[in-house]
């Protein structure tokens, strides 16, 4: 124990908080930008997997078997060095892990959507249909709010997930919450950069279970 | 004069061919009951009228309107515009045998949804409206309620008032009843007789061969996709002509005995 903690004195602490902080801005936006790109393409490649033509859905639902199929940590290699192997060409490491995080998410809200589709009760559409509800009307007031609600659970273990997920942004060398706190933990030999990154993991989804709680008990108004 | 009048629906899932050349009128203020066996098409006949499924040949009038345009080359039968078909359809209120309410809407909302956004309505007046069916149905006390908080028997009553919130010229039912408690039963079949009396044009789907004799102008005994015998309720169900419908109406008596 002496030798873990010998090096930190309260001077670190604070200039390695400072240090962290910038990490978990960058985590959550990755998060972030992940979030409001992934949730509505998913919800696209949903409907596309639906396609009566299969110049769509083939593609689609073979763009989804290699995500869910792949490990993320593999993709997201792909993604940055495929383009310098291929082209030549090198790019943003932010930007290639957005691509990678969205094209990878897009697939397993895509799934989870069409699963909450296809829960509904054909009964609503007919009850739906028979009133004069135009399709667009018959989704957006009848069938979606209801698949909000079915979706909320799986969504909440998909978003925990994603803020995990924002640790294999190191891979490619973005600065984010784990890879200054591993290199805060080499630098010092000391775990306690690790467990303080640690922490802020577990505060962020804590934060991610409240807000999915809230808004389950929102919606928790009918069955 | 007739308000609806279906003439020979011809109707198939794939191979199986449910209806085969069905036809009947509806007069303005009839109440018409269909009855028959289990799979016979009786529900498939509202579901085509409503144009939940498409039809393979025939016609449906309702008013001046005319459900199919013309045939095509193969044979095939070409709906109408959009635009007619729309009327016809917000013409034909319909109540599912599990009341298909919205979840997620109160009571109130699931009556004025449709007028407001289909019929445009001005909320106000849907609302008034609304609270003048509610009354009707004995539902004063749950405007604010959720179908879920309400029992089998209120939940097919909103899902009444919801249909009549649209004036519909005629009123299908399909086994409002068969999801309901023997004792929630009879709280329906009072509404519907009420109806009735107002001189609503309704089609009714039903197994209770009491309410279709009592409460009918006439009863169409269904099997196997055609029509075997229609006329008035007394006759048809207590001395019916026609040996099939003898049988049903047999072995239904035996069945509901037990
Ligand atoms: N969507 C469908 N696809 C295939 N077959 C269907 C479909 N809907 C109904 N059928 C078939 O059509 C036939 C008539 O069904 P229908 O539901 O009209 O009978 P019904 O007289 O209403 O019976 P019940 O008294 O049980 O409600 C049945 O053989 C049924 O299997
Ligand atoms: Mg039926």
């Amino acid at each position: 124990m002496e030798t873990l903690f010998s090096t930190i004195d309260a001077a670190y602490m604070s200039k390695l908080l400072v240090i962290l902080l910038q990490g978990v801005l960058t985590s959550l936006r990755i998060f972030a930008i992940t979030l409001v790109i992934a949730v509505p393409l998913g919800f696209l490649v949903s409907f596309a997997k639906k396609s009566k033509y299969k110049i769509i859905s083939v593609p689609i639902n073979i763009y989804i078997l290699i995500m869910r199929g792949t490990p993320l940590l593999l993709q997201i290699l792909i993604v940055y060095f495929g383009p310098y192997y291929v082209f030549n060409l090198s790019y943003n490491r932010f930007a290639a892990i957005i691509i990678a995080f969205v094209l990878n998410y897009a697939a397993y809200f895509a799934e989870i959507f069409r699963g909450g589709i296809e829960s509904m009760p054909v009964g609503q559409y007919e009850a739906a249909g028979a009133l004069g509800f135009t399709k667009a009307q018959t989704f957006f007031r009848i069938i979606l709010p209801q698949v909000v609600k079915r979706i909320l659970p799986a969504s909440a273990n998909e978003v925990i997930t994603l803020v995990k997920d924002t640790a294999l942004a190191q891979t490619i060398g973005v600065a984010e919450l784990f890879a200054l706190s591993s290199k805060q933990a080499s630098f010092k030999t000391s775990v306690i950069p690790l467990f303080v990154a640690g922490i802020f993991y577990f505060v962020l989804n804590w934060a991610v279970t409240a807000a999915f709680a809230y808004f389950e008990k929102k919606l928790d108004y009918y069955k | 004069m007739a308000v609806l009048s279906v003439s020979n629906i011809k109707k198939a899932f794939g191979s199986n061919v449910v209806l085969t050349d069905i036809s009947f009128d509806v007069e303005e203020g009839e109440v018409v009951a269909i009855i028959g066996p289990s799979g016979s098409g009786k529900s498939t006949i509202l579901r085509c009228i409503n144009q939940l499924e498409t039809i393979d040949g025939g016609q449906i009038t309702l008013l001046d309107d005319n459900m199919i345009a013309g045939t095509s080359p193969d044979g095939k039968p070409i709906y109408s515009s959009p635009q007619v078909l729309r009327k016809m359809r917000l013409n034909i209120g319909l109540v599912f045998q599990n009341f298909n309410l919205f979840p997620h809407f109160s009571v109130m909302r699931n009556v004025t949804e449709a007028p407001i956004h289909v019929l445009k309505m001005p909320k106000e007046q849907a609302v008034e409206e609304a609270k003048d069916l509610l009354a009707k149905m004995g539902l004063s006390d749950k405007h604010d309620a959720y179908p879920y908080q309400l029992s089998g028997g209120q939940q097919q009553r909103v899902s009444i008032a919801r249909a009549l919130a649209l004036h519909p010229e005629v009123l299908f039912f399909d086994e409002p009843t068969s999801a309901l408690d023997p004792e929630l039963t009879g709280e329906i079949l009072k509404v519907i007789r009420g109806l009735a009396r107002e001189k609503h044009t309704m089609v009714i789907v039903t197994h209770e061969m009491a309410f279709a004799r009592d409460v009918a102008d006439r009863v169409i005994f269904m099997d196997q996709g055609v029509i075997v015998e229609q006329g008035d309720p007394r006759q048809v169900i207590n001395h019916p002509r026609e040996e099939r419908t003898k049988l049903f109406l047999k072995r239904y008596s035996e069945d509901s005995q037990d």
